[in-house]
């Protein structure tokens, strides 16, 4: 089965009945046309690959949550529900708890949520209808270019450039202004290193923002231009087409462009693990490292020693699954209502 | 009073398009700077050693040389694995189940598995090869690679078939084609273009995937050209090069981030220039 149909750029239908093996050149003229089931062998052959490949997709993901049942149900039988609730992660001691971790994935996608939604929205609007005509293509291109940058290079450049950035400009700045707040002062007191959630957070937002964009933009350019059109002929500014028009149109896609950003940053886990600290502490300061899911996975499966070391570890990866699983689908149906627009990868 | 309001709704639309260009700015900036960093950083430490000496120890000199064949080898396997079933599973979408429910739901759980977090595939992998054969191996990290992939070559195929014409389909049918040849000679050299755009896409995109290779292929410190065993490859050295705090490790990490991306961006834009020349001819 060759990737590679043919060779020659020869597109087209100039395919005369010579081509490909012998077709029904009804030799047997005798025994009258063929109507019965005359089994061509090559053409059953053909039909069971790709049918075959279209199921092993589907048992694909159908294995993915079974193999990580399986791996993490030791933990889960060692403790109970208690494993989401339990803060505690003692390796040495074998008592394992995921609220740490699910608690750092949470936080630093919301922090990523809040930076990409707004900034990849403003780019798409940008795009589709403030931008002088000429600069839209070259803007796009480099915003997917965005997109395209390896994760592991978000991880480096927030490690080194990134954090050190913020210990010594941003994170001393918020810790004496805004820690001393009531309440929400409690999230900005630390010590400023650079490493923690928020640092985590804003790296995934930069990473996140280009696939809402992409996504919002093609949307954005899914309406109607008699709308839009429309409104301006009432005498409605850009602002109030996108307000009034544009986003009650594209409502639901844009939730589940949304969300499959959202999605993004719960999973990635390289562009965390270099920026988050690795520290199982449950804390309320952002500016505090911290772990993700992801993040634990990564720095310790590897290593796990111990049958239900490695098992917490599955488990922490069944409830990423879990809660990645609901996301994205919430994701793909909200934009297929959408009556699927050009279509795109992300 | 009309006026003030006028004044209310232009204050509010200039607000809104400035905020849009600063949004657009942003990201902009976002994306010099992390090439600008990864092109200076990685150049400094760019040199004929490379591609031509191992992973050093600490405190050594070296290159990448078994990091660079590690990765061209399992992206290679995984393209083998990948692009043969996605390319089929995509004709299956298209054509003959183009309208059943079972490609419905295929269609769905694939594009779930395109934003998949690639280190649940890293430890699906894991269970699935690792752990009943015992050890880290190259085919392990190859088949992790060829699960992400093949959702983007199905995705990217699928449409790229969807798009040829239906007068095609019909005039081949009319030759009395049956449908194998009718897929295979007819509608993959249409759609030629568009899968050859996914595959692309797809090898751009595992070249740069560390977390699924991190339990599966692992790294080999050593020349080792045996997929049977752990495996050097680039972003796993990158990734523990950067986390080390060797200042030499760091500047090969540089330079082997500086390559990854240039060979990401390069196939990116190589895309583009492929859609581009489709949509002229079109």
């Amino acid at each position: 089965m060759a990737a590679q149909p043919g060779v020659g750029p020869r597109i087209g239908p100039s395919v005369g009945p010579s081509v490909g093996p012998r077709v029904d050149s009804g030799v047997d003229f005798g025994a009258g046309p063929h109507i019965g089931p005359r089994i061509d062998i090559a053409e059953r052959l053909y039909e069971l690959l790709t049918a075959g490949s279209a199921w092993l997709v589907l048992l694909l993901l159908l294995g993915i949550g079974a193999a990580l049942a399986v791996g993490g149900s030791l933990a889960f039988q060692t403790f109970g529900w208690g494993f989401v609730v339990s803060r505690e992660w003692d390796v040495g001691g074998g008592r394992f708890g995921a609220l740490v971790p699910i608690y750092g994935t949470l936080v630093s996608s919301a922090i990523a949520m809040l930076i990409a939604v707004p900034v990849g929205l403003g780019i798409a609007f940008f795009l589709t209808d403030v931008a002088p005509r000429f600069l839209r293509g070259p803007l796009a291109v480099a915003v997917e270019l965005l997109a395209a940058i390896p994760s592991i290079i978000y991880g480096m450049w927030g490690l080194f450039v990134l954090a050190p950035f913020l210990a010594n400009h941003i994170e001393p700045w918020l810790d004496s202004h805004l820690g001393p707040w009531p309440v929400v002062g409690a999230l900005f007191r630390g010590p400023p290193i650079g490493i923690g959630l928020l640092t985590a957070g804003i790296v995934l937002g930069i990473m996140v923002t280009p696939f809402i964009s992409a996504v919002a933009r093609d949307l954005f350019a899914t309406v109607p231009p008699a709308l839009k059109e429309s409104a301006v002929a009432l005498g409605a500014t850009r602002w109030e087409v996108l307000r009034r028009v544009v986003l009650p149109h594209t409502r639901s896609a844009v939730t589940g462009a949304v969300f499959l950003g959202l999605g993004r940053a719960l999973g990635e886990t390289m562009a965390v693990t270099f920026v988050i600290g690795n520290a199982h502490a449950l804390t309320a300061s952002l500016l505090r490292p911290g772990n993700s899911i992801a993040a634990t996975l990564a720095n310790e499966f590897a290593e796990a020693d111990g049958a239900l070391h490695q098992s917490a570890l599955v488990a922490l990866a069944l409830l990423l699954f879990a809660i990645t699983f609901v996301v994205l689908a919430l994701a793909r149906l909200l934009l297929r209502r959408m009556n699927r627009p050009t279509e795109r990868m992300s | 009073m009309r006026n003030r309001i006028l004044l209310g709704r232009r204050l509010a639309n200039a607000a809104a398009l400035f905020l849009a260009g600063g949004a657009t700015l942003f990201g902009l900036f976002a994306l010099g700077w992390i090439l600008w960093t990864t092109l200076v950083r990685g150049m400094e430490a760019l040199g004929p050693a490379l591609v031509t000496r191992m992973t050093p120890p600490p405190g050594q000199d070296g290159g990448l040389l078994n990091a660079f064949y590690g990765s061209a080898a399992m992206v290679a396997l995984a393209l083998v694995i990948g692009v043969p079933i996605g390319i089929a599973t995509a004709s299956y979408l298209a054509e003959q189940g183009r309208h059943s429910r079972l490609a419905a739901v295929v269609r769905f759980v694939n594009d779930i598995l395109l934003s998949a977090p690639s280190i649940l595939i890293g430890l699906f992998v894991y269970e699935l090869v690792v752990r009943p054969m015992g050890r880290f191996s190259g085919y392990a990290g190859a088949l992790a690679l060829a699960i992400i992939l093949l959702p983007v070559v199905v995705r990217t195929s699928d449409e790229a078939l969807r798009l040829v014409p239906d007068t095609m389909r019909e005039a081949a049918f009319a030759l009395g084609l049956p449908r194998r040849v009718v897929t295979l000679k007819v509608l993959w050299r249409a759609a030629l273009n568009g899968m050859a755009t996914g595959v692309l896409l797809g090898l751009a995109r595992i070249s740069g995937e560390t977390a699924p290779l991190l339990f599966t292929a692992l790294n080999n410190q050593f020349w080792s050209a045996d997929l049977g065993g752990p495996l050097a490859n680039v972003p796993v050295v990158i990734f523990q090069y950067a986390m080390s705090p060797y200042a030499s490790w760091h500047a090969l990490a540089w330079a082997g981030a500086f390559m990854l991306t240039m060979f990401v961006l390069v196939l990116n834009l190589l895309v583009r220039l492929l859609v581009r020349k489709r949509k002229e001819k079109g």
